[in-house]
């Protein structure tokens, strides 16, 4: 473990203190929402889609009304509105009652009084379907549907969204270039298997809905829920429950969460809903199937002219983040690597499988597998050290990308150096199947723009002061990753606390103010900034006060400053807010990638390939993070491990994967999460480049760690055997195939064969930015 | 009390695979009979080990003299599935574990989506749609070990006690894949000790834990002088039944175990293993792992200098 | 201890020892022991993550060994010792283990912690200065998907180390 030193004076910043929580989550306290069984508790269950793709008949639920103990049968006429993150794709609704997408679309919902009679009258509902033939893959879903399409927009044929942008000459460029390499890779979907399922409780009373639940997201649930149950959004409160982790897979509005506040308006009692496993699986949006193709072109010493990086997308059957996801898949490549001339052509498909969204990384790992992996051949192929073709591309600190993204603090080199010196990579022992790889990355800290388009702040704090005691208010959730041990570090920090002294509520739309939500890597960022700007009012008035008669606030207690405060000026309360800077590009479709800052990191994977079995043993990993500044380096430092374990996840073993129109596994069992003993040692180092904006100069460390790993991976069984698995995960028996094709003579590689042919429209040309101009401040669309 | 009971009653030892196979409703029944009152003992005789059927397998893969006299039986046992499920599973269990298929054990909705299966509900198999038969695979780690060790078990039902050879508790068919009746009961398991035997168990499986095997090899050998004077090998999850391979036993006889005659040996161990898409990975490459899991049992073999007298 | 369950008999009166407290109990007889834990005696602090044994997060321990509380029925352990997350501290002082847990980070958002803190706390008592791989061998059976399990190992590692062998109030804040 390395850290960096401190750069300026501080007391808790920078400490590797225990988490607020900590002792809740050690001894079994903190109450998650399943733990939760208000009096005369009402048990909801689902009806779900037997079928892939059907239209609904009817549905008769007249049978499980008669169940004695089923107190309400609700189905998709009941809740009628639609719904969806984006105000783009408002396509789902909580119960379909006109047609199914997926095996697992909700059709009716019922409540009793215990849960194995709700799930007898599910079963008891009788539903006819007129079956539609599913649309299983990205190929499917480019022609003509053989019955329907699947949503009736976007288009054509089952086509979601395409998108083409193209920044700077690119085919200037490609002359320029005195190589250029092409390349197809495939991104299997994975999904984020939280260890706790879903769960949602819900009460009615005076009026009035409050629902806890298991979410990233209270403020965009608190919306879903006003838009679906018509009621104005005083009469919804929204608490986050003790969060058993979410990865990006608990950012949507999720129909269970809309259904127990509709059972709970129509019994009058309080209903549960907790997802099975097998449901956690079809509520899903993971990581999305990715198929990709790049073209780019290098001088003969690696320097890269021009990109051309085509996506298509494998969305499932609705929206979700989708639109958000495609442009994801073009965005950052700018930000790791100077690309002079750019062009992005995405493209997201719908098919009849659950709903693909964001997982850790959103929309960013598939391309980042797929560049790291495409440089690494172009490097092999000049002849030139992959580390050092990739170095000479690095991007600058302070620097505008072709795609106007703004890069402020980059510690790409700084992360390099310090994977690259303690694995030695340069220096390493060569024996048969044994490979080393490395990669690097970037991901934001926050998008900078919101979800819906509003100029309101994406982050409030508030602090109250009395008798001594402090209490922060913050509508931030956390989910595991320590966001409110960050917020009361902060608030400590400025007022001369310990985190523990600090009392916070946080994530309850009723008395907390706004934070958008856990997703994006945002809330260190901004939640940070808003509680540091709230602290430090704070901080001013218990200053005043003690100054005003004569002392100092450094010689005296926190209590004897906030007596003084409080008789000086009354209440004493104080707020601080955070709204991005609006540094987004002048043209459509800029509002997905900018950040105020980037995170980088880089990665070195040092495994053994069995040549006979395929198989990858992985020996150890070490992995830089430029963090910024680690507020706690003890949370970032597990924030990156778990990045990492993820990732590995994903290049080895973790797939969502489809049969005949089901989820081929939906289970722990099947779906492969590494244990314990599938796990290598992790180095971490943690590089502080102290972003000019971050609190204290932090940026964000949950997510971005995770993007290396892949690519390493696959860089070192290349190392290792000499073959290219260009598709994750890598499965022994997919480095089998391609160590006999390299046998064969054949090119020495598994992975698709070619990427398809896609109607994109015409690019919409962006004159990059000037190169050290100011920025404008654009207005955002996407 | 279970012949009374009929077909809607079934035993439970250790739970571990019942239950969840309740849950999912891959078993209805009306009746639980709990087997409690098996006997937990291990006795160690100088030419038999008597194992009670009602011990864990952690406690079997845990204790001494198991381990130093069959280990190959005590690491089988401490490879099935994790470290809780050990403590409650036992070697009864795991002998009875039903077989396994990814079109069967999976929820009851599931299966309703997918189109119920011949072990289950439905009437045809889904993974050889075209054959008679169902093709579940026999997922237990300490059966073949049991077989290749010529272990035998007693049974206890309706007509008393009988003994038997662990090899003729099965069948070849993933639904009726227990040769007992179904009101008997697996009570002891024996294990002899011939002087210069040796023994291995090698599991593949995509994790470390957790998961069942997808290909696994048995292998005993006694050897006089280096020599191979007996070999048994089974293999674990290529059939409905722990699949014995005779020819590539026989073929080692007279032979030492040296890199050569463990290649061949492997290579025809190989051959009669069919498996099929319905467990993890592709049926190609497990069935190509089958020759890499026999040599490395036969290795395991041949790195074993002690053991009784071997 | 019956051996038989029969379906038909709806609920059974039993008596289980939890953390060293008997309780009489009216329960449904095909209820498991995590729903019984936490449903019935409210001790929610076993969680669960699939509820077939494939997790290990509803582990509890029975007479100190872990078990999976979802493939266990309470008639089966009747008079047997359980010892839930609840029961791990010693009133307000925290197990060595939980201690660690807290002050290194093992436990991120929480939900696997129960189970994994107890595993650990077995092997301890059966293996007071274990290896890191006799860590993850002992922990294999338990899931976790934020921590990458390296905090949890470091964490188990402390926790059996002679200077962190004590139980404490609350972790210790550096000041």
């Amino acid at each position: 473990m390395a850290r960096n030193a401190g750069v300026a004076e501080v007391r808790v910043v920078g400490k590797p203190l225990p988490k607020v929580d900590a002792v809740a989550k050690v001894t079994g306290r903190a109450v998650y929402a399943d733990d939760m069984l208000p009096a005369r508790t009402l048990h909801c269950r689902i009806l779900r889609s037997p079928h892939p793709h059907a239209r609904i008949l009817s549905i008769d639920t007249s049978a499980a009304r008669r169940i004695p103990g089923v107190l309400a049968v609700i189905t998709g006429a009941d809740l009628p509105i639609k719904f969806g993150i984006l105000p783009v794709t408002q396509d789902e609704r909580a119960l379909e009652h006109e047609k199914v997408r997926y095996v697992g679309d909700p059709i009716a919902a019922v409540a009793a009084t215990d849960e194995e009679i709700a799930a007898s009258a599910c079963d008891a509902i009788a539903v006819e379907y007129e079956v539609l033939e599913p649309v299983m893959s990205i190929d499917a879903a480019l022609v003509a549907p053989k019955d329907e399409r699947i949503q009736d927009y976007g288009g054509p044929n089952n086509i979601h969204k395409l998108v083409s942008l193209e920044f700077g000459d690119v085919d200037g460029g490609f002359a320029q270039a005195q190589h250029v390499r092409e390349d197809v890779f495939f991104y299997q979907g994975n999904t984020h298997l939280p260890m706790e399922q879903h769960s949602a409780v819900a009460t009615f009373v005076d009026g009035r809905v409050t629902l806890w639940s298991s979410t990233q997201v209270v403020h965009y649930v608190h919306r879903a829920l006003s838009k679906v149950l018509e009621l104005p959004i005083h009469r919804i409160r929204v608490i986050g429950a003790a969060h058993g982790g979410g990865f990006g897979g608990k950012t949507d509005p999720f129909a269970h969460e809309i259904i127990v506040c509709k059972l709970a308006m129509l019994t009058g009692r309080p209903v549960k809903c907790t997802l099975t496993r097998e449901e956690v699986f079809y509520a899903h949006r993971g990581r999305h199937p990715v198929l990709m193709w790049v073209r780019t072109g290098v001088t003969d010493d690696g320097r890269i002219t021009a990109m051309h990086f085509r996506t298509a997308l494998d969305g499932g059957a609705y929206g979700s983040y989708g639109v958000a996801s495609t442009f994801y898949t073009g965005a950052l490549q700018p930000v790791t690597y100077d690309i002079p001339a750019y062009r992005f052509e995405g493209c997201r498909v719908f098919t009849n499988k659950p709903p693909c969204g964001p997982k850790r990384g959103h929309g960013t790992p598939q391309p980042r597998f797929a560049l790291e992996l495409h440089l690494e051949k172009i490097a092999h192929e000049l002849g030139l050290d992959p580390v050092e073709l990739k170095r000479r591309n690095f991007v600058k600190p302070n620097t505008r990308t072709v795609n106007w993204l703004r890069v402020t603090s980059c510690g790409l080199e700084e992360c390099t150096q310090k994977v690259i010196e303690a694995s030695g990579y340069r220096t390493r022992e060569r024996r048969p199947g044994r490979g080393v790889g490395f990669a690097i990355s970037s991901y934001l800290s926050g998008a900078g723009t919101a979800i819906y388009w509003n100029d309101m702040p994406h982050s409030e704090v508030q602090i109250k002061v009395d008798r001594g005691g402090v209490t922060a208010y913050c509508g931030a959730m956390d989910i595991g990753q320590g966001s409110d041990s960050v917020l009361a570090t902060i608030v400590a920090e400025e007022l001369g606390l310990q985190p523990a002294e600090v009392r916070l509520v946080t994530a309850d739309t009723d008395t907390t103010p706004i934070d958008l939500g856990s997703y994006s890597s945002r809330v260190t960022f901004m939640a940070g900034n808003a509680a540091l700007e709230a602290a430090r009012k704070m901080r001013a008035l218990l200053v005043e006060a003690v100054e005003a008669r004569g002392r100092k606030f450094d010689d005296v207690s926190f209590e004897e400053a906030s007596v003084l405060a409080e008789a000086r000026f009354g209440t004493l309360t104080t707020a601080g807010s955070y709204t991005p800077p609006k540094i987004a590009g002048p043209y459509k479709g800029s509002g997905v990638g900018p950040s105020p800052a980037y995170s980088y990191s880089a990665c070195v994977v040092d495994l053994d390939a069995d040549a006979r079995t395929g198989l990858v043993t992985v020996n150890r990993i070490w992995i830089a993070h430029d963090v910024g500044r680690a507020i706690n380096p003890l949370l970032v430092e597990g924030q990156v491990e778990g990045s990492v374990y993820m990732g590995l996840g994903e290049a080895l073993m973790e797939e969502q994967v489809f049969r005949k129109g089901l989820h081929k596994w939906p289970s722990m069992l099947e779906y492969k999460s590494p244990t314990f003993l599938d796990m290598p040692e992790v180095e971490t180092f943690i590089v502080e480049t102290v972003d000019p904006e971050g609190p204290y100069g932090a940026k964000e460390a949950g997510q971005g760690p995770l993007l290396p790993v892949p690519p390493a991976l696959c860089a070192a069984v290349y190392d290792a055997l000499g073959v290219w698995i260009d598709e994750i995960p890598v499965t022994p028996e997919k480095v089998i195939e391609a160590l006999r094709r390299k046998d064969k003579g054949e090119p020495a590689r598994y992975g698709p064969q070619r990427f398809p042919s896609i109607p994109y429209p015409a690019p919409i040309k962006v004159e990059p930015p000037p190169k050290h101009g100011r920025f404008a401040h654009q207005e955002v669309t996407y | 009390m279970a012949a009374d009971l009929g077909p809607r009653a079934m035993f439970v030892a250790g739970g571990t695979d019942l239950y969840p196979k309740l849950k999912r409703r891959q078993f209805e029944v009306d009746a639980l009979i709990g087997l409690d009152f098996l006997p937990r003992t291990l006795r160690n005789g100088s030419d038999v080990c008597v194992i009670g059927a009602g011990l864990t397998l952690s406690a079997a893969s845990g204790d001494v003299d198991i381990t130093e006299r069959f280990p190959g039986y005590a690491r089988a046992a401490g490879l099935v599935s994790s470290p809780p499920l050990r403590n409650a599973g036992t070697i009864g269990g795991n002998l009875c574990v039903d077989t396994r298929c990814n079109y069967y054990d999976m929820t009851y909705e599931w299966r309703k989506a997918a189109g119920f299966c011949l072990k289950k509900d439905g009437d045809i198999c889904l993974v050889a749609p075209s054959s008679p038969r169902c093709w579940a695979v026999s997922s237990s780690d300490t059966a073949p070990v049991a077989i290749a060790l010529d272990g035998s078990v007693t049974v206890a039902g309706p007509d008393g006690e009988r003994e038997l050879p662990v090899s003729a508790l099965y069948r070849d068919d993933g639904i009726e894949y227990m040769a007992k009746q179904p009101a008997e009961v697996v009570t002891e398991l024996r294990l002899r000790a011939v002087p210069g035997t040796r023994s291995a168990y090698v599991k593949l499986r995509r994790r470390g834990s957790i998961d069942f095997p997808i290909a696994g090899a048995a292998a005993v050998a006694r050897l006089d002088g280096g020599v191979v004077t007996s070999c048994r090998i089974v293999l674990s999850a290529v059939a409905s039944h722990p699949l014995e391979v005779p020819a590539a036993g026989e073929f080692l006889k007279g032979r030492r175990l040296e890199p050569e005659a463990i290649q061949e040996a492997a290579e025809l161990a190989a051959k009669p293993a069919k498996p099929l898409d319905n467990a993890d990975l592709s049926h190609f490459w497990r069935k190509r792992m089958v020759r890499v899991v026999v040599e490395r049992a036969l290795q395991d073999l041949s790195d074993q200098g002690g053991g009784l007298g071997g | 201890m019956k051996s038989e369950v029969l379906r038909d008999v709806e609920r059974v009166v039993l008596t289980l020892d939890v953390n060293g407290e008997r309780r009489e109990l009216l329960v449904p007889v095909h209820k498991t022991l995590l729903e019984v834990l936490r449903e019935n005696m409210q001790l929610t602090g076993t969680k669960h993550g699939c509820e077939l044994g494939e997790c290990g997060t509803c582990t509890v321990l029975v007479e100190g060994k872990p078990h999976l509380s979802c493939l266990v029925l309470p008639i089966q352990i009747v008079g047997r010792a359980i010892t839930t997350i609840e029961g791990m501290a010693n009133g307000s002082e925290l197990h060595p283990l939980q201690a660690a847990f807290a002050e290194l980070g093992a436990a991120q958002c929480g939900y696997c912690s129960p189970g994994i803190l107890l595993s650990a706390r077995s092997l301890l008592e059966e293996n007071p200065r274990p290896t890191r791989d006799e860590i993850r061998e002992a922990l294999a059976g338990n899931l976790c998907r934020c921590t990458g399990y390296t905090k949890i190992l470091d964490a188990v590692e402390l926790a059996s180390s002679p200077s962190m062998g004590r139980w404490r109030a609350t972790p210790e804040w550096p000041k």
